[in-house]
């Protein structure tokens, strides 16, 4: 690893970043986790979901996406920031249909482990919503529930950078935008288990659903059910 | 950590059940008709259409907040139909079993302990602030101690089984999630020989009662009627987990047996009454007067030829003999029923837990694909039917169910009118007693309005009474 080229702070807290790294990438490198949805490792940044949002040098910007730069100070857990956080992520959950105790993503979501993260136990400030939204279980391998969708648009950029297909994509505009599938229903795409956009990793949540596996792994083995979402970051936390 | 992690936000509107009676009389003044009305929540139905298949044993927990376990083993075992699978790998089996043991005794031992016992020990007219669990733990510390540790180790049993005490996920189409481990099983065997004493203290506290109250029980909501079950096949012993319907009349005859459960709608029909939403099922060969029955504990011990482990058996030969052998027709007996399920349920636990398959890593089994799935289980409350068509996309389009309380819809109308037609005695005032025997006769077949109606909550209970010209003359309601 080459010479870091400068310092930022981060609450606090003097960490070494490189030229070309978001505020993000440098503060994983140094174990502070910065809570996150729509970025993923392996896929270009997008900046879309706002959860990373921290006060950078006074001004709020998202954090993976904004280049780390020489003396930058970050407020990144202050109340304030947890606050705005929490607020964006109870909106997901009024703005879909999410009833986690049936959901096959639960225990393994990311939306629901930052909920948890943050303090959130029961969303419930706002109005549902409630959408009606279709589930497409037309493929054979491949259902997907866009009641669970939270436009993270992780499947798109997936489908795209990686698998080089563009099974997903954006229709509608402003807060209408919808992930769709390039096709009448997901069976008449190109889409396949195998595809890295499938892949449990890539959707944050239970939308895209590998068929017959749900629920096959028992409470308690799952990746949230003991470490909150971060923790694998923090871990190797140097000081 | 490790706590169960779950966001509740719930789109499904809860509407609570409640049971509402309704006592006719005719022009004499005499009671023609009782009717319990019961509200249905007819959104669930609805709400699984269209959901996939591996989530319908988790959907269907929430059906009910009282026996979800029932619901989640019907539903698992019709997917397994789906799936292919008629015969589960031994390990799979055995840890839904266990489940199930779990889940039968600990709702027994809570109906026993807090909705029973207090009238139990202090009578049906006691006042209403003597009738409930405190007053029984009052009188009586250590048992209402047992209570909560029996009722507690059902509770570790489903979390060891399901991973979580309540809405958990263990029963997957084809299998189970996981086995048991030695550190859980050795836990749990600590507990099980002071269970089986506990169990054996309660059956004869129960059976002690029984027969004290000889009068009370023959004449209480007690009349002739058919009883039905799932019953071993082979040797037609008590099974709560599998076996084939058998029937049986008043008096013992056989109606039918050996019969396969998924043609369970060749024998009976689902018969539906204008005023009511819950369907009256009937006997097909004998016909919509004659051919109601009764599901549940004492319809089991009435049908089940023995019991395969020795203490219940010894407790159900016992049982049989205060009756001649024949079918017991009574309601309050029931009680004696659950304690004799008790025992069973903790001997099966026992012999699970020093089971080693139960330590098995072969969980799920596949097949090939039915459109149709069919799954029976003897729930607490009695016989539960679970049926499904899923089409080829893997998505629900056809839901059935038949909840241990619409069993005994007619049943439960019959001892109504029964208490209806003993405590009116041509007043036309619904006394405090009378409120209080009409719910004791609905309690006593163990009804869940939660789950008949497929709501959550408690059963505030109203009583009318209606002359004969539709005008209601008087009315009393007692709060959930
Ligand atoms: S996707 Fe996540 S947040 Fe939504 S219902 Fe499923 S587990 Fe809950
Ligand atoms: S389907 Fe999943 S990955 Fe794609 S946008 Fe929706 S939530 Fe994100
Ligand atoms: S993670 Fe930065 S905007 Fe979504
Ligand atoms: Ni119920």
């Amino acid at each position: 690893m080459s010479e870091p080229a400068f310092h930022i702070t981060i609450d606090g807290v003097q960490i070494a970043a490189r030229p070309g790294q978001t505020i993000m990438e440098a503060a994983d490198e140094a174990g502070i986790y910065i809570p996150r949805l729509c970025d993923h490792e392996g896929l270009r940044h997008q900046g879309s979901c706002r959860v990373c949002t921290v006060k950078a040098g006074g001004r709020s910007v998202s954090a993976c996406t904004q280049p780390a730069a020489p003396g930058l100070v970050v407020e990144n857990e202050t109340p304030h920031m947890v606050k705005l956080r929490r607020d964006l992520v109870e909106m997901l959950f009024h703005e879909g249909n999410h009833l986690c105790p049936i959901c096959e993503a639960s225990g393994n979501c990311e939306l629901q482990a930052m909920a948890y993260r943050l303090g959130l136990t029961a969303p419930s400030r706002f109005p549902f919503l409630q959408p009606t939204r279709p589930l497409d279980a037309s493929h054979p391998d491949i259902a997907l529930d866009t009641n669970r969708c939270i436009t993270c648009g992780r499947c798109i950029r997936a489908s795209q950078d990686v698998d080089h297909k563009g099974v997903f994509g954006y229709v509608g505009r402003g807060i209408h935008r919808r992930v769709a599938v390039n096709g009448p229903d997901l069976a008449h795409t190109d889409a396949a288990i195998t595809d890295h956009a499938i892949s449990a990793e890539v959707c944050p949540v239970g939308c895209i659903i590998r068929k017959r596996v749900g629920f096959r792994i028992p409470i308690g083995e799952r990746e949230f059910d003991a470490a909150l979402i971060g923790e694998e970051i923090e871990e190797h936390r140097d000081d | 950590m490790g706590e169960p992690r779950l966001i509740e936000i719930s789109p499904v509107t809860r509407v609570e059940g409640h049971g509402k009676v309704t006592i006719h009389l005719n022009d004499r003044n005499e009671v023609d008709e009782a009717r319990l009305h019961i509200v249905e929540f007819r959104g669930f139905e609805r709400f699984i259409r269209g959901r996939l298949l591996w989530e319908v044993p988790v959907i269907v927990q929430r059906l009910c907040g009282i026996c979800p376990v029932s619901h989640h083993l019907a539903a698992a075992k019709a997917m397994d139909m789906i799936v292919g699978v008629d015969v589960l790998p031994p390990t799979a089996e055995k840890m839904r079993r266990l489940m199930h043991y779990g889940q039968v005794m600990q709702s027994h031992v809570l109906h026993f302990f807090h909705l029973a016992a207090p009238d139990l020990l202090f009578g049906f007219g006691a006042p209403a602030e003597r009738r409930n669990i405190f007053e029984v733990i009052r009188e009586n510390p250590e048992l209402g101690r047992r209570a909560v540790a029996m009722r507690r180790f059902g509770q570790e049993i489903i979390e060891a089984t399901a991973g979580k005490k309540i809405h958990g996920t263990g029963a997957v189409p084809g299998g189970i999630n996981r086995n048991l481990d030695i550190a859980t099983r050795d836990r749990l065997l600590a507990q099980v020989e002071e269970m089986l004493l506990w169990a054996q203290d309660a059956l004869a506290l129960a059976r002690g009662y029984t027969l004290d109250h000889a009068d009370l029980v023959a004449n209480f909501a007690a009349f002739p009627s058919n009883h039905m079950a799932l019953a071993r096949a082979g040797d037609g012993a008590l099974d709560l987990y599998h076996g084939q319907l058998r029937a049986i009349d008043a008096g013992g005859g056989t109606i039918f047996e050996g019969v396969d459960y998924r043609r369970y709608h060749d024998l009976l029909v689902e018969d539906v009454r204008p005023w009511s939403y819950m369907k009256f099922p009937f006997i097909r060969d004998l016909g919509p007067e004659a051919g109601w029955y009764r599901v549940g504990p004492l319809a089991r011990m009435n049908v089940a030829a023995f019991i395969d482990t020795p203490l219940a058996d010894a407790a159900h030969r016992d049982m049989k003999a205060a009756t001649g052998g024949r079918p017991n027709n009574t309601a309050l007996a029931n009680h004696w029923a659950r304690m004799i399920e008790v025992l069973h349920c903790v001997e099966k636990i026992r012999d699970l837990l020093h089971d080693t398959d139960l330590q098995g890593t072969d969980l799920i089994a596949t097949g090939e694909r039915r459109r149709e799935g069919i799954g029976v289980i003897e729930a607490p409350r009695g016989n539960l039917i679970h049926h499904y068509e899923v089409d080829e996309h893997d998505q629900v389009t056809f839901c059935n169910l038949i909840v241990s309380t619409t069993h005994n819809n007619e049943g439960m109308n019959r001892a109504v009118k029964d208490v209806a037609v003993r405590y009116l005695g041509g007043q036309e005032r619904i006394s405090e007693g009378m409120l209080n025997h009409v719910e004791v006769a609905i309690r006593a077949f163990d009804p869940c309005l939660s789950c008949a109606t497929h709501a959550l909550g408690q059963m505030p209970l109203q009583v009318e009474l209606i002359d004969a010209g539709g005008r209601v003359i008087d009315s009393r309601t007692r709060n959930g």
